[in-house]
Parts: C-alpha cells; structure tokens; sequence
C-alpha cells in the first residue's frame, strides 16, 4: 500500500513538470507564446466586466490651486483697510489655516506611498477596502477565484520561479567559466534573457511594449519609473541590461554574484553607495565601455505607487552618456504590482504577486535624451520625468520618494515664509 | 470578509457624529478612511507625529498651530470624534440647510469659524490677542524675513486699528468687528465632495 501511495504520488509530479516544462518553459525559453495567457487575460476580463460590482472613488474635497498671492489678496478684498501688498491683515492667517485643513484631509503626497484605489472591485479581498456585502454571485465567484488563485496559480507559479532562478543561477555560473569571448556574451544574453521570460510566466505577466525602435542601447543609460523590483523582470524580458544596486546577503546574494559572473552588472557594497563619486566614475566606466549593456537606473530611488513619478535623483543624470526613457504602467485591475516595503517584506510581497490574477502592464520606450548646453543636471533630470510622466499618464510631482520615510526639508517652509514676508513689506 | 477600516466604526457612531457635525455618511466613511490611514500606530487616535507626516503640512508656516486646534486642552491624542469636530469647522454654511437645528449652534457657523481662526493667534486662550501672542503668529508666518523692529510696528499698527476698548490686546468681538466685512464663510470652508 505505501509503495503504491508514493508511485502515484511520483507520478503526479513527473506528469506535473513535463505539463510545466513543456507547454510553458520551453516556449517561454525561446519566446514562443502558446497564447494561454492571453486566452486567460481575455476571460478574466469577461468576467470582472460582468461582475462589475462599483466601490466609491473620486477626490474627498476640491482644492484651490490658486497662487498664494492671489488667495491672500483675494482674502484681503474686503478688509476696511484694503492694501494689495505693503501690509498685515489678521484675514491672512486663513489662507495658511485653509491650506492647512486642506492637506490634512487630502494631501498630494502620502496617497503615492499605498496601494491605488480601484473604480470597481477586481474580485481580489485585498482591494475591497469599504467592503460591503454585494450578492451571493458575486461571493460565490470570488470564493472560486481564491481557490484557482491559491491551489491552482500559485503553485504552478512558484514551480516556475524556482525553475527560473535556478536556471539563472547555475546558467551564469557555467558561462561564467568560459573565457571571454563573443560566444561568451551571447551565451550570456540567451541565459539571461530567457530566465526573465520564465519569471515573467511564473508571474502570468502580459507585457506591451511600444516604440522598440527607441530600445536602450549599448553605451547608455535606461531610465524608468519604479513602482516594484518587478519592474526589472518587465524590462529585462525584452532587453539585456546590466543592473545596478546594493549588494544583499541571502538567496539575493546568491543570485547578483553569479549573474556577474556571465556578464557586468554593477553592484555596489553599503558602504561604497554612501560615496557619490565613486558610484559616479564606476557608472561612467561602464558606459564608456561600448561593449557592456545599458545601465538600468530608477532614479526615483524608491517605490512608488504607479499614479505619480516622483522626483528623480539627479546622480543619473551627470554622468554623462545618452538616457533612454522608459514608462511603465501597470494596469490595476489584474493585479496590485506595487510593493509596499514598508508594509509587506519581500517574501509576501512575492507572495501577493503570486496570487494575484495577472501582471499586465505596458511598456513605452522613449526617444533618447541628453544633456543640453546650459542645462544642469537637476533639469535634466525633470525634463526626463516629465517626458515619462506624460507618456504613462502619471501625475508629474516634484515631491521626493524619500519622503515615504523621511521628513521633508524645512527649505519648502522658508520658501513659503520668504513669499509671504514680500506681500507684507512689499517688493525692495 | 470585511475591511479594516470600515469594521472599525460602527453605524451608531456615523449616526452620533452625522448629528453633531453634518457630515454625510459617505462622506464620514471616506473621511475615517483618511483616518486610518494617517494612524499609523493603528491605536485609534492620532498623535501630533502623525500630523507632521504630512508633508504639505508640514511645510505649512502655521502647521503647528493648525495640529494644535485639534487636541483638546493638555491632550496628546485625539480620537476620531475630535477629529470630526474640528473639521466640521471647515463645512461649508449652506450644507446647512437640510439640517436646521434651531436649539444647537452647528459646528460651522460663521461665529464658530471666527473663534476656530482667533484661537490660532490666542495661544493661551484667555480670550484675547496679546502683541506677544500676535508676534508669535507674525514670526511664524514670515520666518526670518523681517527684522524684530518692523515686526514689531506691523504688531502695533494691527492692534491700534483693532482695538476699539483700548487695552493693548484684541478681544474676540473686536477680532469680529474688525473681519466684519470678509467672507468667512467661503474663505473657512472647504468643498467637501459627495
């Protein structure tokens, strides 16, 4: 009885890993879609349209964005003693009281730290925030999705992200041997390449990419949006990049250091990210060697929540070298690929990425930029923002993504003090 | 099933606070979502800390002061009760008219939007504008902008022209006098959506 117990057993996992190997690694190695994620997409989208149960939405408050100066006059208007400028009037406080209430009740900033709020609900119980019991329907349905999401999905993906990093691994390793040489490389790229397109199924990703004609190329830097360390997994599956970031310890650890064995990735030791110019020369090196992969840099340094691009760290941006602009969007309604660092560790992140409906996002890849006469880095830098924000139709801020764990600079309140002080006492 | 926030108040309570302030269900419900997410120690109140993460308003020359208005005397917490009331303040005056209460000042009327704006000068609230105090705000607003000696004449020019009883301080009903004329209602208030 026991014998037969784990023949069958056996054989449930033979059968499983060639279903697995055959009809989704070995395509993806090769770039082949048997159309399976494509067929899920669209039936998934049948059924949340059908099922298209509404969650309130909509800004809480409407702001008024007008000009400190104009507001203050404004307020100033009906006073007995009314001076545009040269003067004080107790009415001033209300602007500042105003604006006060305002950004406590609805600020531009903190929202882009969490999760975006979905217009209808995609059947997922994390996104059902102001859950309100709907139908029995709608219940019994999203009780099937959990179970395909957890007893389906969810193994098969993991088998796949197993599969792929430890094809990654031992892959880079063994090319790793070899003396360089142009097979060398291109070895390296096929490893590479097709351990992302593996992950990228592990992930039941649909990926668009628009524009390949503007693809990163050698020599020179890409720059996108972050929302999630998925993002290297979207860009990657199209595209050979040589990453750039802090060495970790762990299964991570394990991983960088055999992926720089194959071909040059940047990474750097805690210690070395705290010195600008050496991560500044280092990064000029790089590109300055045509025969190495673009760099890909996030220049927001941080997560964001795929509704804003935040400010862009300028380091980028001085090295020198042609950027490569990328947008990514990712679509909401399949699945939350934002990574909460502060809320969730790597490990259920990952989880929640595995259990989610499916990855779709899209990738727009824009016309290379560069530095122009006159122009410091800083500009640079937001002009490339911009040009990303418009085209993924995320809201440009300046706001810094590192106020997702820091204070804001005090700067900003001088600045609003220095503005306010020359309508009192009026222009020297 | 049921979410976090939402499951934290109950309809007794939306109906308590709908009465005391004004506010919409939805829109009690949207507003305990802000809430919530502005506590972050998860404890059901918030702490002037969590205020201060706001960065617009923590670059707000009177956030400070604004963060004062909402905790009760001595208090170093308030719950969402509090929170509600100070910012029914801000309803606009004609969301009034469904809810005529003739027996109950409500929460934002023009009177109660004056003493919610004398309160963030009157820091010791005993119900008059010292020039100290009054130089406390002044400073606040302008940084280090302007000099002590000038600060100090704008303080005096404001009192003379509003001190009507002559005892060097604004009491409120001179605060009213002098405002008399401004559009409180409209200047205080916020549209609040739904």
């Amino acid at each position: 009885m026991e014998g037969s117990y784990w023949d069958l057993v056996l054989l449930v996992m033979e059968v499983w890993l060639f279903v697995v190997l055959g009809l989704i690694v070995l395509p993806a190695m090769f770039g082949v879609s048997l159309g399976f994620t494509d067929l899920y997409i669209k039936v998934l989208v049948k059924i949340l349209e059908v099922n298209n149960t509404l969650i309130q939405t909509s800004r809480i408050i409407e702001r008024n964005d007008d000009s400190m100066e104009e507001q203050i006059v404004e307020l100033r208007r009906s006073h007995p003693k009314f001076h545009s400028v040269g003067d004080f009037t107790l009415c001033d406080a209300f602007y500042f009281c105003k604006k006060g209430i305002e950004s406590i009740v609805d600020d531009e900033v903190t929202q882009r730290f969490t999760s975006e709020e979905l217009v209808s609900w995609n059947l997922l119980t994390r996104t059902n925030i102001n859950f309100h019991y709907i139908s029995v329907r709608v219940t019994i349905i999203w009780g099937l999705g959990l179970f395909i999401r957890y007893c389906i999905l969810l193994p098969l993906r993991v088998t796949l992200a197993a599969i792929g990093l430890s094809w990654l691994v031992i892959g880079t390793t063994l090319v790793g041997l070899l003396p360089n040489s142009n097979v060398k490389n291109w070895l390296s790229d096929v490893i590479h390449m097709t351990c992302y397109r593996i992950c990228a199924r592990g992930l039941s990703a649909r990926i668009r990419y628009h524009s390949k004609e503007n693809r990163p190329k050698k020599g020179g830097i890409c720059v996108a949006n972050h929302t999630s360390p998925i993002d290297i997994v979207i860009l990657a599956n199209d595209g050979c990049y040589a990453m750039v970031g802090q060495i970790h310890g762990g299964l991570m650890g394990v991983i960088q250091r055999s992926m720089v064995r194959s071909c040059p990735h940047v990474w750097f030791e805690r210690s070395e990210m705290k010195d600008r110019h050496a991560v500044a020369k280092r990064l000029k090196d790089h590109i300055a060697d045509k025969s190495k992969q673009p760099i890909l840099i996030f220049p927001e340094g941080t997560c964001i929540n795929n509704t804003s691009v935040m400010m862009f760290k300028k380091g980028s941006f001085e090295i020198g070298g042609t950027i490569y602009p990328v947008a990514i969007k990712y679509d909401p309604q399949f699945g939350d690929a934002f990574w909460n660092s502060g809320k969730y560790n790597m490990v259920s992140y990952l989880l929640r990425m595995m259990t989610s409906w499916a990855i779709v996002c899209n990738v727009w890849y824009l016309p290379p930029m560069s530095i122009q006469d006159g122009e410091d880095a800083v500009h640079f830098a937001n002009r490339v923002k911009s040009a990303i924000a418009l085209q993924g139709g995320l809201m440009d801020l300046s706001w810094d993504g590192g106020l997702k764990r820091e204070k804001v600079k005090q700067s900003f309140k001088e600045e609003q003090q220095k503005m306010y002080s020359s309508m009192i006492v009026g222009q020297d | 099933m049921g979410s976090r926030a939402s499951s934290l108040l109950r309809e007794e309570d939306i109906e308590e606070i709908k009465k005391e302030t004004g506010f919409s269900h939805s829109q009690i419900t949207r507003l305990y979502s802000r809430f919530h997410s502005l506590d972050k120690g998860e404890n059901g109140a918030l702490s002037r800390e969590d205020f201060q993460r706001i960065p617009e308003l923590a670059i707000n020359p009177l956030g400070d002061r604004i963060i004062n208005a909402f905790f009760p005397e001595g208090e170093d917490q308030v719950n969402f009760r509090g929170f509600m009331r100070t910012l029914a303040h801000f309803r606009p005056v004609e969301d009034n008219e469904k809810n005529k209460d003739p027996t109950a000042e409500p929460l934002n009327s023009r009177n109660n939007k004056l003493l919610f704006a004398f309160r963030l000068y009157d820091l010791d609230r005993d119900d008059k504008i010292s020039r100290d105090e009054l130089l406390q705000v002044l400073r606040m607003m302008v940084g280090v902008n302007i000099s002590d000696e000038q600060l100090g004449s704008i303080a005096d020019r404001t009192i003379q022209e509003a001190d009507t009883n002559g005892d060097m301080s604004i009491s409120f009903s001179e605060f009213i006098k002098v405002l008399e004329k401004v559009d409180v209602e409209q200047k205080m208030s916020i549209r609040f959506l739904h």
